[in-house]
């Protein structure tokens, strides 16, 4: 009976505490990446940011969170009540959802599924359902409308995304995410964004493909995050908050929490599709499953900053650029890219 | 004991009827339409106040935009009739346009002046120009800092409120207050400029030639913001004069008209400068990127105007001669347009004899130039609406009164 | 062209529109400089025939409104001002139209210049002329049930607005 009891809650335990532990780094994650954009754009901004919470700021973002959790939870009269309580969660799920498929190191990964890239582009759409559900609940037009816009936005930029996916996948020959990291792993060179590790001609032929998918992805990878310039859903100056105006305390902070957490998502499938993600740049220098980690997060971090730096420098472009942009200038391109990735594997 | 549901706002009757439409789904289905009244405001961010825009859309496509103003009321013209006297009215005109003080109080002093035939001395007449065109700038800074947020680009408007402190700055050496002056008096000025400011003020203005280039980087022929401001909310050349547009709104439009030039006023007919006009650089004249465009020129005009001035300012007393108690003759009328920053200032006074106003109109730019924006809007995007009521730079004070 | 000029030349025109004029100030001038001073009064029912033909007459080319104030003369009298000015020709003139407190009825001219519309909704709102004509006539500054008009001179503020107390 003992016996029994103990190798249960050892089995219930162990994949609870397996499967918290993303949940654990998004926290963790979101705190810091919360603090490092304050503090980028204030230093974009000539300023200082806070500096009074702890060394210059630091507890702000735990403060912050604390604040968020205290507020009163308001629920407008008219609204959807029961879309409205919970879109939130549902946003925050599909989000977490993706962590269970990013390789975080050669030892971990939530659940190492054969069709890992194809899990991450359809979590990632499963958040605009969230907000869909979260602008139409709230009965507010602006909300609406923000819903709306944010649906459509994910429609374009799902497709850019899924065709850079495939193109990495055409390399690689795998949809499993481990995989498609230890295809690059032994360094910098083995990048898929510099041609992967295949021969030195075709290796340089791929590249100028692998480069154009990369810039693409990236782009395509800030407008499902929702940043600027593709801030429609929450475009401040045009539609107030866009989706979560109407939502406050805890379920304001988990849209909040969704969008940081999607924020390192996307960059993480950028660096394990593109950037050898949790193989170190130097070959068998600093190399290891506990290095892997770092390297994971250091390099996806990267990308957190560049998108942080983007969004405080650019203006918002128009909804219709927006759309432009997606279906006649990344789709084509794409579709060039794998048409001359496929031609070079062939050959 | 105020019954709380009879402060909801009463129902306006706007004459527009919802139009119902009908479109066919792929599968043949027919389903019905109709279009959305939203209110953008007056809470809404991106309305620099408390201005209420009846918006009617299909989709994101605005169908008509009708604009409710009032909510920042005071009184202004009732409260000039009950002053005892006319020197009290200044502060009540800084407040007019909280953002261009100055040009306000600069204006009501002018048409009073006139009104009494006072004859200002040259230092008080330089020191004036000085103060409104620093006024100036600082009032097109907001002007470009808040087009930016509107923009969805948030880094400009700190830069240009750093930019801006650096004038306010000026002000309080000068005068003791930040926004709301009271410095400009009738027959002169409060007090005489601090010693060491014309040393700041040129250091001000070797500092700022290179920060309206690092602007115009930063945003104006940014990809994006040209991209979105081209040939949005065009504003034709007739249409602007039949509205009495005035400003940079009307430059924009490419009409040479300047009050500084065409209505001289004080000395800015001894001063070399130009009225800057858009000319359709990446798009249509008039559209909100040539607006956008006077403005950010504008400014190094202004740094021009001051600089001249400051280098010509001469000695002297800083108050004229006036009596004691304003009392202009009686049924004397005037009416004085000044170039402030937003366009057209321009005060209507009668008097009947006593040392108060019989009459006082305000003819404030923001006023008439928000009055041309449902023209410009419709058949525009959300965002374009956001970006063209940006352009037009209306501060609410002034169109409420 | 000074207002003389443009008097006569209306006078002609439009004969009894014209009521009367003073055009003593200032030398009579209404050229380019010193403050306008000078006005011509014209029939509240012609003004909007007036306005166009001041507008599209090539001597004229009055295109540019500058201002249009509303007036309580405080003898029962209430009166709107035109200011106008010329963009081509640089010249202005004053055009002032009266009515009675008992019958506040003037045409518009919101037809002829687009930026009479607001400042003529304005002079309805504070002082309760009637612009006949005029395409949307609403309060503008206050509250649509607001009651008077507070910038006649015999204005007495109401006691409460929704249950709220409004004098101080």
């Amino acid at each position: 009976m003992e016996f029994i009891q103990t190798l249960l809650a050892n089995q219930v335990l162990v994949s609870i505490l397996l499967s918290a532990l993303p949940l654990v780094f998004i926290v963790l994650m979101v705190l810091v990446v919360l603090y490092t954009e304050m503090k980028v754009a204030a230093h974009i901004q000539d300023r200082v940011a806070y500096m009074r919470t702890g060394w210059h700021g630091v507890l702000q973002p735990i403060a912050d969170m604390l604040k968020l959790l205290q507020k009163e939870d308001i629920i407008p009269t008219k609204s959807d009540k029961l879309l409205f309580r919970t879109a939130p969660f549902i946003a925050f799920t599909g989000t977490y959802v993706a962590y269970a498929v990013l390789p975080f190191s050669s030892i971990y990964i939530g659940s190492n599924i054969n069709l890992g890239a194809f899990f991450l582009v359809a979590a990632g759409s499963f958040v605009v359902i969230g907000i869909l559900m979260a602008g139409w609940a709230s009965n507010n037009k602006w909300s609406l409308i923000g819903g709306i816009r944010s649906a459509s936005q994910m429609i374009s930029y799902e497709i850019p995304t899924a065709l850079a996916v495939i193109i990495v996948v055409m390399i690689t020959g795998s949809l499993n995410l481990q995989d498609v990291t230890k295809f690059q792993d032994g360094g910098m060179g083995n990048w898929i964004v510099f041609g992967g590790p295949l021969p030195w001609m075709q290796k340089l032929m791929l590249m100028p493909f692998t480069l154009v998918t990369f810039f693409i992805l990236f782009v395509a990878s800030i407008a499902e995050v929702n940043r600027t310039p593709f801030d429609f859903p929450e475009a401040e100056s045009e539609l107030v908050q866009g989706f979560n105006t109407e939502y406050s305390g805890m379920r304001f902070a988990m849209f909040y929490l969704s969008e940081y957490a999607n924020l390192f998502t996307v960059s993480a499938v950028v660096v394990s599709l593109f950037l050898g993600g949790w193989s170190s740049p130097f070959g068998t220098f600093m190399s290891g499953p506990l290095w892997g980690i770092f390297w994971f997060v250091v390099k996806a971090y990267m990308f957190m900053l560049i998108q942080i730096w983007i969004r405080w420098t650019l203006p918002r472009l128009r909804v219709d650029q927006l759309m432009f942009v997606s279906w006649k200038v990344l789709t084509p391109w794409l579709f060039v890219c794998i048409l001359g990735v496929g031609l070079i594997l062939v050959l | 004991m105020i019954d709380l549901t009879m402060l909801q706002p009463p129902t306006l009757p706007t004459d527009y009827t919802v139009k119902l439409g009908h479109t066919k789904t792929s599968t043949g289905k027919t389903i019905r339409t109709e279009e959305m009244i939203v209110n953008m405001g007056p809470q809404h961010p991106s309305t620099h106040g408390v201005l209420r825009l009846e918006i009617v859309i299909d989709g994101e496509i605005i169908v008509d935009c009708i604009p409710h103003i009032g909510y920042l009321h005071r009184c202004f013209e009732k409260h000039c009739e009950q002053m005892t006297n006319y020197q009290q009215i200044i502060p009540y005109a800084d407040r007019m346009d909280y953002c261009s003080a100055m040009t306000n109080e600069w204006a009501f002093v002018l048409a009073v002046e006139r009104l009494l035939k006072i004859e200002v001395p040259e230092r008080v007449e330089y020191i004036r120009v000085i103060m409104a065109e620093l006024q100036r700038i600082a009032s097109h800074l907001i002007a470009v800092g808040t087009y930016g947020i509107d923009s969805g680009a948030f880094t400009p408007f700190l830069y240009t409120f750093i930019d801006r402190e650096k004038i306010l700055d000026l002000f309080e050496m000068t005068c003791g207050a930040r926004l709301l002056y009271n410095y400009i008096w009738i027959g002169g000025l409060s007090h005489d400029l601090p010693p060491n400011f014309i040393g700041q003020a040129k250091d001000f203005i070797t500092y700022f030639h290179p920060r309206i280039t690092m602007l115009n980087d930063l945003l104006t022929y940014n990809e994006i913001f040209v991209k979105r401001t081209a040939n949005v909310g065009v504003l034709p050349k007739d249409v602007a004069i039949n509205f009495a547009v005035s400003g940079p709104q009307l430059r924009g439009s490419g009409v040479n008209w300047d009050l500084r030039r065409d209505d001289p006023y004080s000395i800015y007919h001894k001063l070399e400068w130009q009225p800057q006009i858009g000319k359709g650089e990446v798009g249509t004249v008039g559209d909100c990127w040539d607006r956008h465009i006077v403005r950010m020129r504008e400014m190094e005009q202004s740094l021009n105007i001051i600089e001249q001035a400051l280098a010509a300012l001469p000695e002297g007393n800083v108050k004229a001669a006036i009596p004691k108690r304003i009392r202009p003759e009686k049924d004397a009328e005037i009416y004085v347009r000044t170039e402030a920053s937003r366009g057209e200032l321009g005060y209507y006074i009668i008097s009947d004899g006593t040392t108060s106003p019989f009459r006082v109109k305000a003819r404030g730019p923001a006023f008439v130039n928000l009055s041309v924006l449902p023209e410009i809007v419709r058949g525009g995007l959300i965002a374009d609406l956001v970006l063209t009521a940006g352009s037009i730079d209306i501060v609410l004070g002034e169109v409420d009164r | 062209m000074t207002a003389q000029e443009i008097f006569d030349i209306l006078k002609i025109r439009f004969g009894d529109a014209l009521i009367e004029e003073k055009l003593s100030a200032a030398g009579g001038s209404a050229s380019v400089g010193y403050a306008m001073q000078v006005w011509i009064n014209i029939a509240p029912d012609k003004a909007k025939e007036i306005s166009f033909f001041l507008r599209d007459d090539s001597a004229m080319q009055f295109d540019y409104l500058s201002c249009l104030s509303g007036v309580d003369y405080n003898n029962g009298t209430l009166g709107i001002v035109y200011h106008l000015s010329s963009m081509v020709h640089k010249h202005k003139i004053v055009l002032k139209t009266f009515c009675t407190k008992e019958n506040p009825h003037v045409q518009s001219v919101s037809d002829v210049w687009g930026t009479a519309n607001w400042h003529e909704r304005e002079v309805f709102d504070l002082f309760g002329i009637v612009i006949d004509g005029h395409p949307d006539l609403r309060r503008i500054l206050l509250p649509d049930d607001w009651e008077g008009n507070p910038l006649r001179k015999d204005y007495k503020v109401q006691e409460f607005y929704h249950g709220m107390k409004v004098p101080y």
